[in-house]
């Protein structure tokens, strides 16, 4: 059995839960649901949903609040009852914070970042990108289950969970947790100043990456922006540079945006840029490197050097 | 407060890559190699806790011979002295025999802190730091944006997706991975870089690694997802050909 845990934040799921839940149905055998928290009733309803043989839930006062610490010891507990085959989750933010500890401590693998699933015969091979996404790798997993594995936002479509035609049924997991072993003591999540730019309403997008170089060559990237009606946005290390503000970033920690034209200037295309940014209609990739991932979701590519293209580019706007 | 960081030495990010006959690994033998970009992050955080509470930064990486140049590199930053496990399977390992080895070398240290970069820019397995506090005994957070520290611990700043933080306080020993951007990185001075030649790098030889359960069975280029239209010539003529094909096949323009 394999075991799909939910994602929630007061209450809300994570919609990258259902891409995980996809994931499992499509990995083959049965599947169950874990979902944890505290007064989770209504998510637990939402989650019967899908096509499962139990959704579990793990409701406790100590897990109102997200906490690593919480969340081992709860799957912990989970995992010895329901003794799954695999455990699959989003790769998210909160998942990178606790599954490897729970890995630890299990003493079993976990695979992060999966992006597809591939049965070599009876063996399951999970692919992950490795270098910046410029390679694949097949990862094959071996030794006692079960075996864990995280999923990349995207790899599985929310939509092709399957629904079952009546309700899984409930189980409530059997916990015993004390809230005195843990460690980390949260505080209420907040948001940033709002955002002073929405990048998400922009048509037209230009994006620099380190291909830019320096701060003082921005200046032509805007230039570029201005003649196509275009926003300017960056890749993840032009804004921890400083060059621009970090409400210019596009990526997985940054905006995710869908405009009709999206232009990426010395973008090698890590696949955290990539998930921000691949929804868009068309997409331009102009960068030196022939083998930057980025010209795996171009459209058009240009292979040759930002800094000649771009006045190129200009000239011919400005006629 | 004495603080540890973990380091990587990887492949330096211009370097045209090229898959092993195996399909294991990349073909590295003449390769340039750099520090892992998000665990300068770590080091440049540790530098400034020790400039405001006092303290030590031990500097530590698991890894074959070359991973010295890292060592080296954060020593001419400021880091104090330098353990390296050195072992040419941990140039490939997975995260938790790079955390084991690292454990074992650390434990005897009795740090307070210790600090890692998010993931690194070769596998970018992102667990190396979460497992190796759970080796370690330690509380962890991670994707940390901000620090602040006092004698009973630590405040930090956890960055969660979608323009959302939140503050965790934590008891000390503690372990924290730190996000990319938290500060500004500094360079090693000429200054940094001849006082680095007197400071210590301890080797640790670490134990035989178990067999991991998990291997990579084979690396390879993906495949495209898209047709990508490759749009040759001179940059005038590129440049033309792309204002064409954007104003009158894609109509975006």
């Amino acid at each position: 059995m394999i075991l799909a845990v939910a994602e929630q934040r007061d209450g809300k799921l994570n919609r990258a839960t259902w891409e995980t839940i996809a994931g499992a149905q499509q990995a083959g055998g049965e599947v169950a649901v874990a979902v944890i928290g505290s007064g989770v009733d209504a998510l637990t309803a939402e989650l019967a949903a899908a096509e499962a043989t139990a959704v579990v839930v793990a409701d406790h006062a100590v897990l109102a609040q997200y906490t690593a610490d919480g969340y081992v010891q709860a799957l912990q507990q989970i995992i010895a009852a329901e003794a799954p085959s695999h455990v699959f989750f989003p790769h998210t933010y909160q998942t990178r914070d606790f599954a490897p500890a729970l890995a630890a401590r299990l003493n079993r693998p976990l695979i992060t970042d999966v992006i597809a699933i591939k049965k070599q015969g009876d063996a399951v091979v999970l692919v992950r990108p490795v270098f910046q996404g410029k390679l694949n790798a097949d990862v094959t997993i071996g030794g006692p289950a079960p075996h864990l594995a995280t999923f990349q936002i995207g790899a599985y479509r929310a939509d092709a969970a399957r629904k079952g035609s009546a309700a899984a049924p409930v189980k409530a997991a059997a916990l015993t947790l004390d809230a005195g072993s843990i460690r980390q003591k949260p505080e209420a999540p907040f948001k940033e100043a709002r955002q002073a730019v929405d990048l998400s309403q922009a048509e037209r997008i230009v994006a620099a990456g380190r291909g830019i170089k320096g701060q003082e060559h921005l200046k032509i990237v805007e230039q570029l922006a201005q003649a196509l009606g275009a926003e300017v946005a960056a890749s993840r290390p032009i804004c921890d540079a400083g060059w621009l503000p970090m409400d210019r970033q596009i990526g997985s920690s940054g905006q995710t945006v869908a405009p009709k034209l999206y232009l990426a200037l010395g973008i090698s295309g890590a696949i955290q840029h990539l998930v921000g940014m691949k929804g868009s209609r068309t997409i331009v990739a102009i960068n030196k490197d022939p083998d930057a991932p980025i010209f795996e979701i171009a459209d058009y590519g240009i292979v040759a050097d930002l800094f000649e293209v771009v006045p190129a580019l200009l000239a011919e706007l400005n006629k | 407060m004495k603080t540890a960081v973990c380091i990587k030495q990887v492949v330096t990010r211009e370097w045209p890559l090229r898959v092993n006959d195996g399909k294991t690994w990349i073909r590295d033998a003449d390769a340039t190699f750099e520090l892992n970009e998000p665990d300068a992050y770590a080091l440049e955080e540790a530098l400034r806790l020790k400039e405001k509470h006092g303290g030590e930064v031990v500097v530590c990486s698991a890894g074959p011979a070359r991973a010295a140049q890292v060592l080296r590199e954060a020593l001419a930053r400021g880091a104090d002295r330098a353990v390296h496990v050195e072992s040419d399977a941990l140039a490939t390992a997975d995260a938790a025999a790079v955390a084991e080895a690292l454990a074992a070398a650390l434990r005897d240290e009795k740090v307070d802190l210790v600090l890692t970069g998010l993931q690194s820019d070769d596998q970018g397995l992102g667990q190396t730091g979460v497992i190796l506090a759970e080796k370690l005994g330690m509380p962890h957070a991670t994707i940390i944006m901000e620090v602040q520290a006092s004698e009973s611990g630590l405040r930090v700043k956890r960055e969660l997706e979608g323009g959302w933080f939140q503050w965790i306080a934590l008891p000390l020993p503690a372990l924290l991975t730190i996000q990319s951007g938290i500060n500004q990185l500094r360079y090693a001075t000429l200054k940094g870089i001849m006082a680095a030649k007197k400071k210590e790098i301890r080797k640790v030889t670490p134990a035989a690694p178990a067999e991991p359960p998990q291997r990579i069975a084979a690396l390879y280029v993906p495949e495209k997802g898209k047709k990508t239209q490759i749009i040759s010539g001179s940059p005038a003529d590129a440049a033309r050909e792309l204002i064409v094909r954007l104003r009158d096949e894609a109509r975006v323009l």
